[in-house]
C-alpha cells in the first residue's frame, strides 16, 4: 500500500501567453501548461497577423508586389524585396547592372544590421536589461536615417524594383554612410560590452534551450538559429547571389546551440555585415542602376522560378509561377521565421516560465512573416 | 504634559509622512532621470524645468484613474493588500534616526521599543511580503499567482542572508540600537570593552557584510537583478497586474519608500550614518542615503534579471554561507581582539575570492567562447 501514502495534490495550470503580452514579440499566442515554474506543454497559435499577402499578390502587377514583401519581415524590409525581385529576374532571365547589385547588397547588409539590432534590444528586454536595448535602438535609428535619405522611407522603403533599384543613391551618401558606420560600430561594441560576458546575462542564456545541429536541421531551422547549433550554412556562401562571391566575409558558427550562441552569432554577423558594407562602398562602380527601360508593366514569360536569399532571420525562398500575363499566377513564400518557429516546442520543453521570452526572442520571429 | 507629548508625536508622524512622500516623489523623478542618462536619453523634460513636476503629474493621473477590482477577486483582501504593503514601508521609518536627536522615537514617551532598532527594522521590512503575497493571491490572475509564489520563495531565500549580515554589524558595534551602531563607527568614540579597535566605518571593517547586505537588500526591494517577482517581460509585474489607480499607487509608494529605507539602512549600518566633516549631520545622512540609492539605480541600468531558481541557488549556496562565514570571522576577530585592519583584510579577501570564483564559473567560459568565435574567423 505504498502508493496510498498521502501526497500533496498538484495540477498543471494553463496559462494564456499572448497575443498581447510584452514578451511574445508580436501577436503570437501560446497556451502553456505549466507545473510551477516549469513548462510542461505549449500550444502555439499563429495567424493573428494574417493579411493574405500571397493571395493579394496574385491580383497585383509584378511591380506592385514589392510593398507587400516590405510588410512581411518589416525589420528587414529590403532583404524581402530583394528575394522577390530576384525571383522575377530569374523568370525573365534579366541581368541586373553591377552598380544596382552593389547597392542592393549594401542596403541588405545595412538592413541586416538594423534587424539584428532589433534582436539585440529585444534579448536585453527579455532578460530584463533595458539599457542595451536603447543603445541598439540608437544605432538602428542612425541606419534608419540613412534609409530615409536614400530611399525616402525609414522602415518600409520599397526601394528595390525588378531589374535594379528605384533610383541611385543620394548625393554625398558615402560621407553620410561612413559616419553612420563608425557610430554603428560603436553601438555594437557597447552592446557587446554590456551583455556578452555580463554574469547575469550569461547565467540566463548559457545552456538554456539547447538544440544540436542535427535536431535543428530536422526541425528545418534556418539562419542564425542553425548556425548557432554549429552548422555553418549561409545562402550567401552556399549559393552566392548578387555580388556576395566577390566580397570577403565570414560565417559564424556556434558551439552549443544555446541562447547565448544564438545571441552571439547575431552580434558577430553585425560585425561581418559592417565589413561587407565597407567593401561594397569601396568597390561600387559607376553605371546605371536599372536593367529594364522602366520597371512597370512587366510580363515575364510563362514558367516558374524559385529564388532564395539569406534574410537576417534565415533563408527565405520565393516560388513564383507566371502564366504570361501581367499578374503572377502564384507567389509562395517560404518564410524563415515560420520554419524557426517549428523548433519552439522542442526548445520550450522543460523550460522555465521566465525563459519563454528569451527562447522565443532568440528565434527572432517576425509575426508579419510567419502569418503573411 | 502628556497631552503635549502626544501632540508632538502626532506632529512628528505627520511631518515624517509628508517628508517621506516628498522624498518618494523626488525618488521617482531621480530614478527616471538617472536611468535616462545611463541610457543616453533625456528622461522627463516637459513638466517644469527638467521635468521636476513629473511625479506630481503621475500622482494626479494615478489617483484619478478608475479603481478596477476584478469580479473574481477576493474583494476585501484585494482591497487591503496594498495597505499591508505600504504601512510597513512607512513603519520602518519610525526607528531610523537621521541625526543625533532627529528621530520619531526621540520624542519623550514615544517608545523604548526602538532601542531594539535593528531587529524592529528587519522584522517590519519582512512584513510587506505578506501584503505582496495576499495581493497576488487575491487577484485571481495566473500571472499574479506566479508572481506571488516567486515572492514567497524569494523572501525565504534572501531574508536569512539579510539578517545575518546585520548580525555581523551588531557584533562589531556590540549593540542592536541603530544609534549605537552609528556611533561605534566614529574614530575615537564608543570603544568596545576589551578590544583594540580603531573605529572606522563598517564598510571598511567588514566589506563582506556590506556586499551581502546590499545584495540581499536589492532582493528585498525586488529590484534588478532580483526583480523576479515583478518581471515585466515575463509575468507583467506579477502581483500588481490587476491593480490600478490609488491601490497601484500604494505599491508604488511602498516600493520607493523601501528603496529609500534600504539606502538609509546601508548608510547607517555601514557608512557611518550622520557622521562626516563640515556639513550638518542630517545632510550627511541624506547624502549617503542617496549615494546608495543611486547605486541601486545604477545596478538597475546595467544588469539583466536572474531566474527564480538561479536566484535561490545564489542565495542558498552563496549569500547565506558567506553571511555565516562573515559572522564566524567577525566573532574570531572580536574574541582574540585582533585589530580592525585584520578583519578588513580577511573580509576583503573573501569578497575578492568569491568574486573571482563567480567570474571563473560564469563569465570566463563566455569570454573563452567569444574568443573562439573570433579565432575561427581568423582561421577561415
Amino acid at each position: 500500500m505504498a502508493e496510498s501514502e498521502p501526497r500533496l495534490q498538484t495540477t498543471e495550470i494553463n496559462v494564456n501567453m499572448g497575443p498581447q503580452h510584452p514578451a511574445t514579440h508580436g501577436v503570437f499566442r501560446m497556451v502553456l501548461a505549466i507545473d510551477g515554474e516549469r513548462v510542461v506543454d505549449v500550444t502555439p497559435h499563429i495567424g493573428y497577423l494574417h493579411r493574405g499577402s500571397e493571395k493579394l499578390a496574385e491580383g497585383l502587377q509584378y511591380h506592385q508586389i514589392t510593398p507587400l514583401f516590405d510588410r512581411m519581415a518589416y525589420p528587414a524590409a529590403m532583404n524581402n524585396e530583394l528575394v522577390y525581385c530576384m525571383a522575377v529576374e530569374k523568370l525573365m532571365g534579366l541581368e541586373v547592372p553591377e552598380r544596382a547589385q552593389y547597392i542592393r547588397v549594401l542596403m541588405c547588409e545595412l538592413n541586416r544590421i538594423a534587424s539584428h539590432f532589433l534582436f539585440l534590444s529585444s534579448i536585453g528586454l527579455d532578460t530584463g536589461a533595458l539599457t542595451p536595448g536603447l543603445y541598439a535602438f540608437r544605432g538602428r535609428e542612425r541606419l534608419m536615417a540613412f534609409f530615409e535619405a536614400a530611399a525616402g522611407a525609414r522602415l518600409l522603403p520599397n526601394y528595390f524594383v525588378v531589374g535594379g533599384v528605384r533610383e541611385d543613391l543620394h548625393d554625398g551618401w558615402k560621407e553620410q554612410l561612413s559616419g553612420v558606420l563608425s557610430l554603428v560600430e560603436f553601438d555594437t561594441d557597447e552592446v557587446d560590452k554590456l551583455l556578452t560576458y555580463n554574469e547575469v546575462f550569461v547565467t540566463r542564456t548559457r545552456n538554456v534551450a539547447l538544440i544540436d545541429g542535427r535536431t535543428a536541421i530536422e526541425y528545418g531551422a534556418l539562419g542564425p538559429v542553425l548556425r548557432a547549433s554549429g552548422v555553418p550554412y549561409d545562402v550567401r556562401k552556399a549559393e552566392p547571389y548578387m555580388v556576395y562571391d566577390r566580397l570577403d566575409f565570414d560565417i559564424p558558427r556556434g558551439e552549443n546551440g544555446d541562447c547565448w550562441d544564438r545571441y552571439y552569432v547575431r552580434l558577430f554577423e553585425v560585425r561581418q555585415s559592417l565589413r561587407i558594407v565597407r567593401q561594397a562602398m569601396e568597390r561600387i562602380p559607376e553605371g546605371p542602376v536599372q536593367g529594364l527601360r522602366r520597371p512597370t508593366g512587366i510580363r515575364p514569360p510563362k514558367g516558374e522560378a524559385y529564388a532564395r536569399s539569406e534574410n537576417p532571420t534565415g533563408e527565405i525562398g520565393v516560388y513564383l509561377v507566371s502564366d504570361g500575363s501581367s499578374n503572377p499566377y502564384r507567389v509562395k513564400v517560404r518564410p524563415p521565421s515560420f520554419c524557426n518557429l517549428m523548433a519552439l516546442k522542442h526548445l520550450l520543453r522543460e523550460a522555465y516560465v521566465a525563459d519563454i521570452g528569451v527562447i522565443l526572442g532568440t528565434l527572432d520571429i517576425v509575426l508579419g512573416e510567419v502569418d503573411r | 504634559m502628556r497631552v503635549l507629548d502626544i501632540v508632538f508625536l502626532i506632529m512628528g508622524l505627520v511631518l515624517l509622512f509628508v517628508g517621506l512622500a516628498v522624498v518618494v516623489m523626488f525618488l521617482t523623478w531621480l530614478e527616471r532621470k538617472v536611468l535616462a542618462r545611463i541610457q543616453s536619453r533625456l528622461g522627463p523634460m516637459r513638466t517644469a524645468p527638467y521635468g521636476l513636476l513629473q511625479p506630481v503629474a503621475d500622482a494626479v493621473k494615478l489617483v484619478f484613474k478608475e479603481d478596477v477590482i476584478p469580479n473574481w477577486a477576493s474583494r476585501f483582501v484585494f482591497w487591503m493588500a496594498p495597505i499591508l504593503v505600504a504601512v510597513p514601508a512607512f513603519m520602518i521609518w519610525f526607528a531610523i534616526p537621521a541625526d543625533r536627536e532627529l528621530a520619531i522615537y526621540k520624542i519623550p514617551d514615544a517608545s523604548n521599543l526602538f532601542e531594539l532598532g535593528l531587529i524592529y527594522v528587519l522584522a517590519i521590512s519582512a512584513l510587506s511580503t505578506v501584503g505582496v503575497v495576499l495581493a497576488g493571491w487575491s487577484a485571481g490572475n495566473k500571472y499574479s499567482t506566479l508572481g506571488t509564489l516567486r515572492a514567497a520563495a524569494q523572501m525565504l531565500s534572501y531574508e536569512i542572508a539579510l539578517v545575518m549580515a546585520a548580525v555581523g554589524v551588531a557584533m562589531l558595534a556590540g549593540s542592536i540600537d541603530l544609534e549605537s551602531i552609528v556611533n561605534a563607527q566614529v574614530p575615537g568614540t564608543a570603544p568596545i570593552a576589551g578590544t583594540r579597535w580603531p573605529h572606522a566605518i563598517f564598510a571598511v571593517v567588514q566589506p563582506l557584510g556590506l556586499v551581502i547586505f546590499f545584495l540581499a537588500g536589492l532582493a528585498e526591494l525586488s529590484r534588478t537583478p532580483f526583480d523576479i517577482m515583478q518581471a515585466e517581460s515575463e509575468i507583467v509585474s506579477g502581483h500588481m497586474v490587476e491593480y490600478s489607480s490609488s491601490h497601484f499607487a500604494g505599491f508604488y509608494l511602498a516600493e520607493y519608500m523601501n528603496t529609500f529605507a534600504i539606502g538609509a539602512l546601508v548608510s547607517l549600518l555601514f557608512l557611518g550614518g550622520w557622521h562626516g566633516p563640515l556639513l550638518p549631520g542630517w545632510l550627511w545622512f541624506v547624502i549617503k542615503t542617496f549615494f546608495v540609492v543611486c547605486l541601486i539605480l545604477w545596478v538597475r541600468g546595467t544588469f539583466p534579471r536572474l531566474r527564480i531558481d538561479q536566484f535561490m541557488s545564489f542565495c542558498w549556496k552563496a549569500l547565506i554561507p558567506l553571511s555565516f562565514v562573515n559572522i564566524a570571522v567577525t566573532a574570531i576577530c572580536l574574541y582574540y581582539g585582533w585589530p580592525a585592519w585584520g578583519l578588513t583584510l580577511i573580509s576583503l579577501a573573501i569578497v575578492i575570492g568569491a568574486g573571482y570564483f563567480l567570474y571563473r564559473q560564469i563569465s570566463a567560459p563566455a569570454r573563452e567562447t567569444r574568443a573562439r568565435f573570433h579565432q575561427r574567423q581568423e582561421a577561415a
